[in-house]
């Protein structure tokens, strides 16, 4: 059907990045660079999953912590408690992330702009209070300890070069998924009712089911995700899937750029990298740091002109109403 | 049959009555003009019969169906395509790209053929750019499908909001003010335009302001004043209806 160059041509970003990214083992030998890098894959696979929802169809959830917390909390107790196969509870923990969001979805992707934002940031808290004050199902602020490594015949991913390989893997396919969307069908209406929900419905897309079907995506990405996290850590407590974790999910999402999924991947790099170096130099500064970028995308909010131009537009529309009419 | 039959349809926003019980027939092959002083209710009607809004009291029949409150998505797929008054282009988009979501109703690939690339979305995606491609032409704008919508001018923005209708395969087209902000070439233009998509077999209903255009146009015109409908008959007889010239005093009805 193509030809080798056309293939390159259209694929060596994608293909760059796998390469890079499943050779890193090879490269680097510090295990904390490598926890890091491995943690960088599954922050990635949340933060595609966001970018869709936000950059492609233009809804703002500043609760994706909670899908997060889902897929750990569920790999966790299905494992510890249930004696599940750890990739079972992982698609188990996956498909209730889906059914959350799209309880959740129904009612409040009807709301715009700043409404959303209230009851996507609202959904977030409850979760992380259910997870602090059901204490017999969570073990609140303690935490669950204990979690198993995950394991495949005789291949055990608790060891950090192999882990690496099977999360970059894991995130190349989410990744590659939501490239797939993005220059799709689906992706396109996605792109239209950002725009004109109004004018998008008018053409025949069906935009509260779009709505849906992009936040339940993003929810089964951000629920693998924490699945996978909480197998290599083996410890998993509220606090990692607090507020702070959703602001800077969308933070990452709004710093790599909206229109491209490959925005994404930027985010990630940025708001992995940037804490690291932070931490370097002074331990609590990262908070902090996250704090003044936000205030710094609310204060360029209103520009209108220069090369920040396009981001603060699509930050605004993110907030913004439709007339009808 | 009528194409479209209106049967007392109103609508309240709170206290205001936008439209009290419209009733009128729409036929095949028809271009109909709907008139008014501003805030007369015309883009509410035209809200209430695309799915956009959802009548107070009263039925909208198209082609023979009861589709009173169909949501606008389900219209469009039923063959009804419109554009708006304030133009509701997709602007970051291309304009091909933009007329291509038109065909978002006559194609079929879901989330696993979008996910896994799957062949026929492959073919289906052709097919659309074609279909896409040949809309443009008939508006005449073929040759700017590359450009970002965001950049045309006033004139072929309208333009363009036809070809994204026209990708819909309609049966019935609803222009809101069209010809806003046209030039005399442009609206000489865009009035070959709508006649071209006439002959081609799509009825149209427009909103307009400019009544030289409206006479001209039209075969029937109805005349809607605070919501009532006042006139309802060809342009000759409707410009020299008494009820008509009391409610545009002040206007200029040629
Ligand atoms: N969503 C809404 N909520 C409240 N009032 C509305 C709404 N939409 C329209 N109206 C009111 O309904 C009346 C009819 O408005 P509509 O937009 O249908 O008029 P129009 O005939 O299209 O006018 P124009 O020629 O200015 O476009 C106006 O008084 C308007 O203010
Ligand atoms: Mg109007």
């Amino acid at each position: 059907m193509s030809t080798p160059v056309g293939f390159w041509n259209r694929n060596w970003g994608f293909i760059t990045l796998a390469v890079v990214a499943l050779a890193m083992p090879l490269l680097v030998a510090d295990a904390y660079l490598l926890s890091i890098l491995a943690f960088m894959a599954t922050r990635f696979m949340v933060v595609i999953g966001l970018s869709l929802l936000l950059g492609q169809a233009g809804q703002i959830s500043l609760g994706h912590a909670a899908f997060v917390a889902i897929g750990a909390y569920g790999s966790a107790l299905l494992v510890t408690r249930l004696s599940m196969n750890p990739w079972l509870a992982m698609v188990v923990a996956a498909v209730l992330a889906a059914g959350v969001a799209g309880v959740i979805g129904i009612p409040t992707l009807k709301l715009k702009g700043h409404y959303l934002a209230m009851a996507t940031l609202g959904f977030g808290e409850i979760v992380f209070i259910l997870l602090v004050q059901l204490k017999g199902l969570t073990r609140g602020t303690d935490g669950i300890t204990g979690i198993p490594p995950l394991t495949l015949g005789s291949l055990d991913f608790s060891q950090p070069r192999l882990y690496h390989v099977l999360v970059w893997l894991v995130a190349l396919i989410v990744f590659r998924l939501a490239l797939n969307l993005s220059e799709s069908r689906v992706g396109r209406s996605l792109k239209a009712l950002r725009r004109s929900e109004l004018a998008a419905e008018s053409l025949g897309v069906n935009a509260s089911w779009r709505k849906l079907q992009v936040f339940m995506i993003s929810a089964v990405f951000a629920s693998l995700a924490g699945s996978f996290d909480a197998h290599y850590v083996q410890f998993i407590s509220p606090d990692s899937y607090g507020i702070t974790f959703s602001v800077i999910l969308v933070c990452s999402v709004v710093i790599g750029g909206f229109r491209s999924v490959w925005g994404a991947l930027w985010g990630t790099l940025a708001t992995v990298i940037l804490p690291e170096v932070i931490k370097r130099i002074h331990e609590d500064a990262v908070n902090l740091v996250f704090g003044i970028l936000l205030i710094l995308i609310v204060v360029l909010l209103p520009v209108k002109s220069g090369p920040l131009a396009r981001v603060a537009h699509d930050v605004r529309c993110l907030f913004h109403r439709e007339e009808r009419g | 049959m009528p194409l479209m039959r209106l049967d007392g349809v109103s609508k309240r926003f709170g206290g205001l009555e936008a439209l009290r019980e419209v009733s009128f027939a729409l036929h095949v092959g028809q271009i109909m003009a709907l008139i008014g002083p501003n805030g007369a209710g015309k883009t509410t009607l035209f809200n209430c019969v695309a799915g956009a809004d959802r009548p107070s009291a009263g039925q909208v029949f198209f082609r023979g169906e009861d589709v009173t409150g169909r949501p606008a998505h389900a219209m469009c797929r039923a063959g009804l395509a419109r554009t708006f008054q304030h133009s509701r282009l997709f602007d970051d988009l291309t304009v091909l790209e933009n007329v291509i979501v038109g065909r978002h109703c006559r194609t079929y690939a879901g989330l696993a053929a979008a996910f896994l690339r799957l062949p026929r979305h492959g073919r289906e995606e052709r097919e659309s750019r074609e279909q896409a491609m040949h809309a443009l032409t008939r508006v005449g704008l073929a040759d700017r499908a590359q450009d970002e919508a965001g950049s045309l001018p006033l004139g072929e923005r309208h333009l363009l909001e036809i070809a994204r209708g026209l990708a819909t395969e309609p049966v019935l087209l609803l222009l809101d003010e069209p010809a806003a902000g046209l030039n005399d070439e442009e609206t000489a233009n865009l009035g070959h335009c709508v006649r071209r998509i006439r002959d081609d077999g799509v009825t149209i209903l427009l909103v307009e302001h400019d009544m030289t255009f409206v006479m001209d146009i039209s075969d029937q015109v109805v005349v809607l004043d605070y919501g009532r409908k006042i006139a309802d008959g060809p342009p000759l007889m409707i410009q020299a209806d008494p009820e008509v010239i009391r409610a545009y005093l002040g206007e200029d009805l040629e």
